[in-house]
């Protein structure tokens, strides 16, 4: 079943075109990344699907529905955590709830069996600033998961770690996927990242951006641990640096 | 000092003393006159300063047209329009109060305005992409975040309303501190007149002391005590289940 589906979307900002007849679709449970250079376009037509910006042209559809420039549907993360420094972790994680005017006890008591879940133990009643980069964005992504347990978006979530950090929050985010099954668009410009987490890559590139090509990534999930070692690996490499 | 300056002008510390202790009754009654002053002075500034900088936090064109015209009536000394006040408003509490909110409600509404619109622009955006309203941005984002400038506000304030209460009081009056001060020193009292100095520069301490004790009751997490930063070095603390290098 189609879970997104995005269709022509074209935009520009003062007579500069930035994104052209843009489409693509997220089937349900799916990681799909848009993998293209930095400042391509990709962070405009995430704010675009998210509704936060209006489309000069096309249309977003969730679950069949037009939510096209109607913010609130779709979960939305960034690089940046953006965790909230005067809300403990637990409050920070159940916003989202409160937001849609959930009691701020019956908040915390819905988050708290997914702390174990995204390895989050223990961090409950902790400000951001005593957490660890990688955890921060952990907690974030389950704010983002709290928001919308249907679908989300990440913008390049894991550029700001270290390399250590991001190979092992790889890990971590695979696991969690498996077992939560978060139907997720993921931009990214590391295409080593694309292949070893998406079932599916667009290649965004081009000035105003376009998807130049598709690729799906075969190897099963959960994925080997060596994967990014194999030929497949670096034959999947290949394809995307000859359409970049 | 002795032969430069008489010591009837300047006491020696034993005098001032002495001075505060014999004075205390009175003392005790002009304090409670002008710490009534201050509280309700700093009370509405507060109420008024806030109320100014949601507004033009709000209304951009608020902001454009009003801005300017607060900063004017900070360039007015306050010692130029307490005996207006005091024509106007009469020698009772009156006119003393509205030279409070008039001094106080400024780094109030400085402070609180920069918080608010200072507050993260991507957080606001992600406020948004939830759904949030105007209000619920409000009051989860904008206030939480600009609550370090509002004390730093709220503290100037506070040393503010004692002064302000001070020099009203100095400028006509039936009590409080100021009115005790143009007593002592029309009777060349000048050991008096030190010791309710010193009383003076007190009890701003201690309004600031206070203003101190309530941030740190209202941001526990601005004052975290080092040693509990998590992991540090910014690495994900591994957990055997979860993290394996791939």
């Amino acid at each position: 079943m189609k879970k997104l589906e995005v269709k022509n979307i074209s935009k520009s900002f003062d007579g500069k075109a930035v994104l052209r007849d843009v489409s693509l679709e997220l089937e349900s449970g799916e990681i799909v990344s848009l993998l293209g250079v930095s400042g391509g376009g990709k962070t405009t037509l995430f704010n675009v699907i998210s509704g936060l910006l209006a489309p000069d042209s096309g249309r977003v559809f969730l679950d069949g529905k037009d939510i096209t420039e109607s913010p609130g549907h779709i979960g939305y993360m960034l690089q940046k955590d953006l965790l909230l420094p005067f809300r403990t972790i637990e409050d920070n994680v159940s916003l989202p709830l409160t937001l849609r005017g959930t009691k701020k006890k019956e908040a915390r008591a819905a988050v708290s069996p997914y702390f174990a879940e995204f390895g989050l133990e223990g961090t409950q009643k902790k400000f951001p600033s005593q957490l660890s980069g990688g955890m921060r964005q952990r907690a974030a992504l389950l704010r983002t998961y709290m928001f919308s347990g249907d679908a989300c978006l990440l913008d390049e979530p894991f550029s700001a770690l270290d390399t250590l950090t991001k190979s092992a929050m790889h890990g971590w985010y695979l696991d969690v996927m498996e077992k939560i099954k978060l139907s997720t668009l993921f931009i990214t410009h590391d295409i080593d990242e694309a292949i070893l987490l998406s079932d599916r890559i667009y290649i965004l590139s081009g000035s105003p951006g376009e998807i130049k090509g598709e690729i799906v990534i075969k190897e099963a999930k959960p994925r080997r641990d060596d994967f990014s070692l194999t030929p497949e690996f670096l034959e999947y490499k290949k394809i995307i640096m000859n359409l970049l | 000092m002795t032969g430069l300056v008489p010591s009837y002008m300047l006491p020696s510390p034993v005098q001032v003393i002495k001075a505060f202790f014999e004075d205390i009754p009175l003392l005790i009654e002009n304090s409670i006159i002008t710490l009534k002053e201050a509280f309700i002075g700093l009370a509405l500034g507060v109420g008024v300063g806030f109320a100014a900088a949601v507004l033009m936090d709000a209304f951009e064109i608020l902001y454009k047209a009003f801005y300017p015209l607060l900063i004017i009536t900070q360039t007015i000394p306050s010692v130029a329009i307490a005996p207006l006040l005091v024509l106007w408003f009469g020698y009772e509490m009156t006119p003393k109060i509205v030279l409070i909110v008039i001094s106080t409600f400024f780094p109030v509404t400085v402070g609180l305005l920069e918080g608010l619109r200072g507050a993260d622009k991507d957080a606001v955006g992600l406020m948004r992409s939830m759904g949030a309203t105007r209000l619920q941005i409000f009051r989860y984002v904008k206030f939480p975040s600009s609550l370090p400038q509002l004390f730093s506000g709220l503290r100037i304030a506070a040393a503010y309303s004692v002064v302000g209460a001070v020099i009203s009081e100095w400028l006509g009056g039936f009590g409080g501190l100021g009115v005790y001060m143009t007593r002592v020193k029309k009777a060349f009292a000048f050991d008096k007149m030190f010791a309710v100095i010193f009383l003076i520069s007190a009890i701003s301490l201690c309004l600031m002391a206070l203003v101190e004790f309530s941030e740190k009751k209202c941001m526990p997490y601005r004052f975290i005590n080092e040693k509990n930063v998590g992991s540090g070095a910014g690495g994900a603390s591994p957990s055997p289940t979860t993290d394996r290098l791939r």
